[in-house]
This record gives structure tokens, sequence and C-alpha cells, in this order.
């Protein structure tokens, strides 16, 4: 029963917290949110020498041959400096449909470019939950994929595709006449709208696919464990993502409050505010252990993996959220204004609390394992 | 990291649901909480002669001297078996690891006897004009010589109508400041002069009871590190039990859900059957959670102790979180109970537990560190604020 990181885990930490404190220090972060193009694609390479887009790709690929437990280290690092870019898109959500083909693996890996997954449609099944239940992958999917040409071409839409705006190359779950599969398109050849998101950091975008050519990566057979994995590795990476969001959250409560002065005394020494801030704390390690435990989980594909996913995304969600507000309480009126950082951490935690369905949502999946 | 046992620990664990699945005696009364002093006597002997009973003591004491996730996987599997209460808990948690601290040869004698369960020990810190602030006790100890004369009034104080001795919290110099005037006793509850006095609460039932010192002797060899030296010696008694404190709520918070899971399962006698519902399904996957997020935040702190010898801070977060997770579930359990919840005892659904569960659980907040105080620890200690008095 060990619940530390191993040493070499710590050590990319402490590259992730170097490298995030020098490049995306608060002004950077503020400035490239208010941005039109919303993050600095000149990161991507510098990740990409790092190491970090190929932490848990195999090394014949160019990959670190790690696993996920480090990517998870990267996900709540990220998360607390509000990192704006598409590392969640491309490593939770893309790279297991890309782990068969060498050549996207050393796109992503090499900096080449960044990518995301389209599964959502507009006929109502956006869950990633909804659309590998039952019978089997793709449930639901219209999205039509036919042979054609060099390869195949892919008709419909796809709605809510997280990073649209930001991803060269989109993963996309569509309907083969085998079945439903994985293809991968060029941005560039098709019609894509990003839209105005509460957190400008993580746009979502509508893909229009009309005879949009494409490349098969993932067959029938395998699609359904892809999928699997896709939803848990999501789950579990924004659980981390959401207790860093909730660290910098209490990080800045902790500090205001410590130097903030009020009728003559700093007014973290009035219980009304300082039980807020702990409060906090205490949301944030309870949230803390149950993500570090489920991203275990996932990465040792244990069979606890989809409860301790589902539970950790819930509650890390929800903590992330609670720990902002009370944030944005504890720091008056300087916390509710556009200028601070605190509102777009709130925001984030708003994305990831609403991704998959919210807290309730996935509760639901939890109590079907408990109560049937 | 790695949430799997080692081979040591599954051996371990293998081992204590063996014995357990063996020994435990069969529940005549299903509301646990309620001490029955012959089964609690009958289970500290058994878990003493299986070599069960103070396992990280040191082994010069009759102990295992295993490491603390021994005593992490007892309470676990502790919990899983529903073994009874223990009669020598404050002796076995308290008053024995302070006396290994703290005590002269002599006082050592007591560690047998502790071990075993034959010595029954009970607490006397708080009093009514002390509760959260310990420091301003005012039982008092005058100097007589030889010994101490005793008068006083503690309160709260569980098992005292049995015990043998008492861990006891004296002011030994009223002109000191508050915390450098206490003194730290091992008293002889047999001694005349002690009147021991059941406090009834909400529940119904008397657990705790009031103390009373009146003209009490304590002979100075009872006197448990430096006179006036009480107050740090009572801080090793709070520190020792942050250990694995978070392990033992955990295990009682396990029984609890899985009764509750239980409860939801069956059908009521409307033909509500409440794990249909998808409110209550919802309450009771964040009551699970609760649990499971206090299970790892303990792993976490244990993580931390192995390797520093200190507990981690997380650890902190345990009994504040369990005693309010604690509470809801009882609210809870009376919901789902729904136009029954009122009936307890004989006419109840379950005999009335769960009444005494909800109503035992508004207590949860109060002892051991009120959840105001906790939050104080927190923010001051943990988070460094600035102090509120």
């Amino acid at each position: 029963m060990d619940f530390a990181f191993s040493e070499e885990q710590e050590m990319l930490r402490s590259q992730a917290r170097s490298y995030l404190h020098d490049r995306f220090p608060e002004e950077r972060v503020v400035e490239l949110a208010g941005s039109e193009e919303g993050w600095d694609p000149a990161s991507w390479r510098e990740m990409a020498e790092l190491g970090w887009l190929g932490l848990s790709a195999p090394e014949a690929s160019g990959g670190a041959g790690m696993g996920f437990l480090e990517e998870t280290v990267l996900f709540e690092e990220l998360g607390w400096a509000l990192f704006p870019g598409p590392y969640f898109s491309s490593v939770a959500l893309a790279l297991p449909a890309l782990q068969n083909d060498p050549g996207e693996v050393e796109r992503l890996v090499s900096g080449a470019s960044t990518f995301t997954l389209a599964w959502a449609e507009p006929q109502g099944l956006v869950g990633l939950q909804d659309v590998t239940e039952a019978e089997g992958a793709g449930i639901g999917t219209v999205t039509k994929a036919s042979p054609g040409g060099q390869g195949w071409t892919l008709d419909g839409q796809k709605v809510l595709v997280p990073d649209l705006a930001s991803a060269e190359r989109i993963v996309v779950l569509a309907r083969g006449d085998q079945g439903p599969g994985l293809w991968v398109v060029e941005r560039t050849a098709a019609v894509t709208r990003s839209h105005s998101t509460m957190d400008p950091t993580r746009r979502y975008g509508t893909l229009d696919l009309s005879g949009t050519p494409a490349s098969l990566l993932v067959e029938p057979a395998r699609t359904k464990e892809v999928m699997r994995q896709v939803r848990l590795r999501a789950l579990a990476a924004l659980s981390l993502e959401a207790v860093g969001v909730a660290q910098r959250a209490l990080d800045i409560s902790r500090a205001y409050v410590g130097e903030r002065k009020q009728f003559g005394k700093p007014i973290g020494s009035y219980q009304a505010v300082s039980h807020q801030v702990a409060d906090s704390y205490m949301g944030t390690e309870l949230a803390r252990s149950t993500a570090y435990r489920a991203a275990w989980c996932v990465a040792e594909d244990d069979a606890e993996a989809p409860v301790a996913a589902a539970d950790a995304k819930a509650r890390a969600g929800e903590n992330a959220v609670a720990v902002c507000e009370r944030a944005i309480q504890v720091l008056g009126g300087i916390g509710f204004t556009w200028e601070h950082i605190l509102h777009r951490l709130y925001k984030r935690a708003q994305w990831i609390d609403s991704f998959e369905g919210f807290g309730a949502t996935q509760r639901s999946v939890v109590a079907s394992a408990l109560l049937g | 990291m790695d949430f799997r046992d080692s081979p040591d620990e599954a051996r371990f664990r293998q081992e204590l649901r063996s014995w357990f699945e063996a020994n435990v005696p069969e529940k005549a009364d299903p509301q646990a909480g309620r001490l029955d002093e012959s089964v609690a006597r009958e289970w500290a002997k058994k878990l003493h002669e299986a070599g069960y009973a103070g396992l990280t003591w040191p082994k010069e004491y009759g102990g295992a001297g295993a490491p603390y996730t021994h005593q992490a996987i007892f309470l676990e599997e502790s919990a899983r078996a529903e073994t009874p209460e223990h009669i020598g808990v404050i002796g076995l948690g308290m008053a024995g690891p302070t006396i290994i601290a703290h005590g002269t040869p002599a006082q050592k004698e007591h560690l047998k006897g502790i071990l075993s369960g034959e010595e029954v020990w009970c607490q006397g810190f708080s009093e009514p004009g002390s509760g959260s602030d310990l420091a301003s006790l005012r039982t008092r100890a005058e100097d007589a010589g030889d010994h101490y004369v005793v008068n006083g009034q503690k309160v709260w104080s569980s098992f005292a109508h049995i015990a043998d001795y008492c861990i006891l919290l004296v002011r030994t110099d009223p002109e000191a400041p508050k915390h450098k005037g206490i003194t730290y006793l091992l008293a002889d509850m047999r001694a005349p002069g002690v009147e021991v006095r059941p406090l009834r609460q909400i529940t119904g039932d008397p657990e705790f009871n009031e103390i009373f010192f009146s003209d009490v002797e304590v002979p100075k060899e009872d006197v448990l590190g430096e006179v006036n030296g009480g107050w740090q010696v009572a801080m090793t008694t709070l520190l020792h039990e942050r250990g694995t404190l978070g392990f033992a709520l955990t295990a009682r918070l396990e029984v609890l859900v899985k009764k509750l899971i239980a409860l939801a399962k069956e059908t009521r006698p409307d033909g509500v059957r409440p794990a249909d519902d998808p409110l209550i399904r919802d309450q009771i996957v964040r009551q699970w959670s609760d649990l499971q997020a206090l299970r790892f935040t303990n792993y976490r702190a244990l993580t931390g102790l192995v390797k520093t010898g200190v507990p981690g801070p997380e650890g902190s977060v345990a009994k504040l979180h369990w005693s309010e997770a604690n509470q809801r579930l009882g609210k809870l359990a009376l919901q789902i109970l729904g136009p029954w919840a009122q009936l307890d005892s004989e006419d109840g659904i379950w005999n009335g537990f769960w009444q005494y569960q909800q109503l035992r659980s508004r207590g949860n907040t109060i002892e051991a560190g009120t959840s105001e105080v906790l939050r104080n620890i927190i923010s001051e200690r943990v988070l460094g604020l600035p102090r509120s008095r």
C-alpha cells in the first residue's frame, strides 16, 4: 500500500512546474485566454522537446514508453497553471486511437500536429458513456464512413468537439458498413466552427464532414475497447486537472486572506473567512486522494477503474467549482473582476464539471455498480 | 504508487480474516455502539491471546512491534468482520502509548494489564468549564508531601463506570500560565473519594460519565512525566491517536455504508424499494464516495507516516470529514425509512438501529475536537493563516 509517486514522477512534476512557471505565468495565461487564437502554438514544440507529448507512447514511435500515471502528473500541473492548449484533447482523448499507427504517433510525439477527438452527434448521443454503452461502440453514430478514392470519406456532423480550432488532425467516430470505427481527418479538409465557450481556453466546436478524406485508424472489432479507454482516460485526466485548478484557487485564497487587512487585522484571522479556506483545503485533499487512486486504477486497467474514474471525476469537478466559488467570495470585490485570474480558473472548473454530464451522471454510473 | 498489498501485508490480512471468521461472536443485539461489557471483555481477552492487542507496541512491552500498515489492515478487517467493541480502547490507544513514551519502570507494569484487557482505563480530560479550551481545566491537585489531594470534576468520560484507572489531567500550579501548570496522573479509580455518575445523552443511554473527585489521594509515583509538564504528555496521547485514527473511523463508516446499502435494497412495508429511487441512489453514492475519499486520504497520510515518521497533514481532515459524513449518513438512513423513520426500538425497522445511529452522530462533530476547532487547526497549523484568538 504505497500512495507515493516515484522519484522519476516527482522529477517530471518539478520539471513541469519549472517550465510552466517560466513560460506560462499568470499574466501570460490571462493574455492568451483573451486572445483570438486562445493559446500559443509554439508551446507545442516545446512540450514535444520536453517529451511530454509521448509519455505513454511506445519507445519505437519516439515516445517515452512510460504510462498514464506520468501523464496524470502533467494533467495536475497543467491544471494548476491553467495551461491553454490541446494537451487534454491530444493526449487523453485522441492518443488511444493513434496508438497502432506509428505515423500518427510520431506526428503527436514530435509536436508536428495537435489532435482532438470528435464523437458526439446532434441527434442526442453526446456522452462518451452513451456512445460506448450496451451492445457496443458508436451507438447512434450516424456519421458515415464510405470507402473511396485513396482511402475513405466521411459525411456527417460532429458537435461539442473540444479544442477543435487548435487541433490540426481530428479523430472521428464514424460508422462504416462493418460497424463503428475511428478515422482521422485533417481539419483543413473539413468545415469547422468554433463556439463561444464559457472557458475560452478550451473552446468547443462543430465539425461538418462532406466527402472529407479520412484514414482508418481503428477498425470496428477494436473500437469499443479504444472508446472505453478514451472514456477512462478522459475522466481520470480531468479529475487530476481539477485537483490542480482547485489547488491554484486555494493557494490564491490562502495568500490573499493572510495579507488583506480589514478592521485592523488580516481577514484570514476571522473564522467566517478562514473556515471557508479550511473547507477548500479539506475538499481538495479528499479529491486529490480519490483522483490519484483513480489514475492508478486506469493506468493498471484495474477492475475498479470505471467506478473509481467516475467517482473521482464527480468529486474533483464539483470540488474545483466549490473552491473557486469560495475563493471569489473570500477575495471579495477583487475576486469578481475580469482582470483577476480567478474567474478563468472558475470557468475551467465549470468546463471540467460539465464534461460527461456533471457529477450526477457519474454518480449514476457508480449507483449501478453499487445498487444494481 | 501501488494499491495492492505487499506479500507481507497480504499474508497478514489473510491470517486476520481467517482468525476473525473463526472467532467473531454472533451478534446478539444488532444495535452497534451500545457497550455490552461482558462481550467487550471477552473480545479483549481473545484478541490478546491471539497476539493482536498492541500490534504496534514495541515487543519489549508485550506488543508485536508491527508496522503501522499492519494496524491499518487490522482496523480494516475488524470493520469488515464487524468485530465487537474492545473494552480496552482507551488503554490500548491512549494510556498505553503515553506510558511507553513517558513512564517509569513501575508505571510500565500497567502495560501487561492494558494489553490483556484486565485493566480498564478511562480518560479524565474535559470538564464542564473546559471543553475546547482544555488547558483552562481546574481540577485541582494540592501537594501533600508524598501524594496529591485531588478535587474537581471531569466529564464526558466513557468506560469510567467500570474503569480501574484514569489518565487524569489536573492543575498543580494555579499561578503558572495555564499550559504550564498541568500534571498528568495515572489515577486509581477505586480510591476513596472517586464517584462516577452516568451522563445520559440524547440517544437515551449513558455512554459517558461524570467523575467527581473529593479529596482523592493520588501517590506521587502516579505522576506521568514531569510535574507541571502534563500538557506535553497529553499532546503525546493525542498525537499518537492521530496516526491511525483515520483507519478506525473509516472502518466504522464502512460498516455503516454497507448496512445502509442493505437497508435501501429492502422493500419497505409500503412496497417502496428505496434503492430504486434516483434521488436516494445519488445520495447513497455520495456516502460511498465520502467513505472512499476518507479511506484513500488515510492511505496517503499513512504513506507519509511510514516514510517520515510523522503523519501527513492531509490526515488532519480525517476526523472532520468523517464526522460530517457520518451525520449525513444517519439522516439519509431515516429518509430511506420514510414514514417509519420515527418508530424506534423494537417497534422500529431494524429494532431502532438507525434512529440510534442518527442521534448518536450529532455528537461526532463535538467529541474529540469540535468541527470549529478542527477548522481552526487546519487554518492555522496546516495553512498558516493568522490565529483567530
